[in-house]
């Protein structure tokens, strides 16, 4: 299969003012941000997805777990062509296809509908797995949590399982802002380490540095990437 | 004569020989059954372990990337606790699969309430679009998983049960069975409860209609049969008055009553076999002649 190269109509430093064009949500909006570079740097240099390969059977998944705030996530998508910008102003209306919570069903380029925590990891353990069963062995997987969403017990069945089967095609990015309430001692990596999981922990800002954790090799394993941004206040 | 269970293992098993976009997901209840299959296809038989959470996020994710899962543990943790993932990571989606249940409602009285889901049909009845099957004999729970298989990207809901009329009917999937014909009412029982059932009711003169598809409800049959009476009694194997609803929507155009039997809210907190707690339920033949009698009267 082909993939066509992404033609960036728009760049990361347009991400502001399209995020500027959603308002409605600002409750959501450290969540939002929070997200930002994590998710341009994995569409920008990581994917192998585009708007025209939507749809491919063998195409990256990035599944967004964290539907609160997905401000930056449409912004993304409407940068890298797979909605267009006129969407973004209607964002939360009872005609716009994007709301709060992002639909899969509603929203091009969405691969799954999110906004309960503790649903994407166990969807991505499942498609990883799907995929392996079909054949598709070149495809990744990416799902991308909060660290407070790990709180929620169905993200250790994920975690517990993915490692001791050695899901290689999986991998998660943890969005860590520090927002859990309870924390995990000795840090959210250890807790993927302890499973089996290849891990790296990075500054969430550090475009280059994310993407060589994104990129570093972990055969055999599942691997989770912990990106550490400021702290939600 | 095997079990429901049994014959869900080898029908389930021979499907994936000859199906590629199949596979099944266990939460280590109802392995044993798997173990050649799994060997034969390692890729689409999945066991996550005792993690139920898991095990219906995972059949999501499977039917995200095209292929039809079957999920199978018993009802309590199949249905009830991981209720948001049935809603969410199926419904939501807008992708379908297979759940496939043991141990139902009083599979084992002995095992107490931890292991009785008398709620599952009424928690799906909360979802969009979920068929649901009660078969009453493993003959019937074959064609009734065969079809759920070979449904397309529908969401089926198949309940198999220890519990098993002595003979299988002539069912077809969807279609409720016209097993008697009579005058004075309408008594459906639905799977299970069948023989029973016509143990009830011999010498009354009532038609009793055969549900092994519950959802949908054969609203067209019911309302051909209810003649002019209009009195239907529900016979079910889990909660009653689950498909009360149902009935009335199906004869919302007349005059008609209703009685939903079933398992009741309370907790019988007895243990025993299944035809003890059947019999506590008010749910034996005795009962049920004393129940059906007195409303049709």
């Amino acid at each position: 299969m082909t993939f066509t190269d992404v033609h960036t109509a728009q760049g990361y430093d347009d991400l502001p003012r399209l995020m500027s064009l959603m308002t409605g949500d600002e409750k959501h909006g450290p969540a939002a941000t929070s997200t930002l570079d994590v998710v341009w740097v994995l569409y920008d240099r990581v994917l192998r997805v585009s708007p025209e390969a939507v749809d491919a059977p063998g195409r990256d998944r990035f599944l967004l777990s964290k539907g609160h705030g997905p401000m930056a996530y449409y912004a993304v998508l409407a940068a890298k062509g797979f909605l267009p910008e006129s969407l973004l102003p209607g964002f939360g209306a009872y005609g716009s296809p994007l709301g709060h919570h992002p639909d899969r069903v509603l929203v091009p380029g969405a691969e799954i509908s999110s906004g309960s925590l503790g649903h994407g990891l166990p969807l991505a353990v499942g498609s990883a797995l799907g995929l392996r069963a079909q054949g598709l062995s070149g495809a990744a997987v990416w799902v991308l949590v909060g660290d407070a969403e790990l709180d929620e017990g169905s993200n250790h069945e994920a975690i517990a399982y993915a490692g001791a089967v050695g899901l290689e095609r999986l991998h998660t990015v943890v969005v860590d802002n520090a927002s859990a309430t309870h924390g995990r001692p000795g840090g959210i990596a250890a807790r993927f380490e302890a499973a089996g999981w290849s891990t790296a922990t990075v500054d969430g800002r550090d475009h280059q540095a994310l993407y060589e954790a994104y990129t570093k090799p972990h055969p055999g394993r599942p691997h989770a990437v912990v990106a550490r941004v400021e702290a939600k206040v | 004569m095997d079990t429901m269970r049994e014959r869900y293992a080898t029908t389930v098993s021979r499907l994936l020989d000859d199906d590629p976009r199949l596979a099944v997901v266990l939460a280590e209840i109802g392995k044993d059954g798997f173990t050649d299959a799994a060997q034969a296809h390692p890729d689409r038989v999945i066991n996550v372990g005792i993690r139920e959470q898991l095990l219906v996020g995972v059949g999501g994710g499977l039917a995200l990337t095209g292929l039809r899962p079957i999920l199978h543990t018993f009802a309590s943790f199949l249905v009830e606790r991981p209720f948001e993932q049935v809603k969410l990571d199926f419904g939501h989606q807008g992708v379908g699969g297979v759940l496939v249940s043991a141990a139902g409602s009083y599979d084992w009285p002995a095992g107490g309430y931890t292991h009785m889901a008398p709620g599952d049909v009424a928690l799906l009845d909360t979802l969009d679009g979920w068929t649901v099957h009660v078969p009453g004999h493993p003959d019937e729970a074959e064609t009734l998983l065969r079809d759920a298989a070979a449904a397309g990207d529908d969401s089926v809901y198949v309940r198999l049960s220890a519990h098993s009329n002595l003979a299988p009917r002539d069912i077809a999937p969807g279609r409720f069975l016209t097993v008697r014909e009579g005058r004075g009412g309408v008594v459906i029982a639905v799977g299970p409860m069948l023989d029973s059932v016509l143990t009830a009711v011999e010498g009354l003169d009532v038609t009793v209609l055969y549900a092994t598809t519950v959802r949908p409800f054969d609203a067209r049959t019911l309302h051909a049969g209810a003649g002019a009476a209009g009195d239907v009694v529900l016979v079910e194997p889990y909660l009653a008055g689950t498909s009360t609803a149902a009935v009335n929507d199906a004869l919302g155009d007349r005059p008609h009553r209703v009685l939903g039997l079933g398992i009741p809210r309370r907790e019988l907190r007895r243990y025993g076999t299944i035809d003890e707690h059947l019999a506590g339920q008010g749910l034996d033949p005795a009962s049920l002649r004393e129940r059906i009698s007195g409303f049709l009267r």
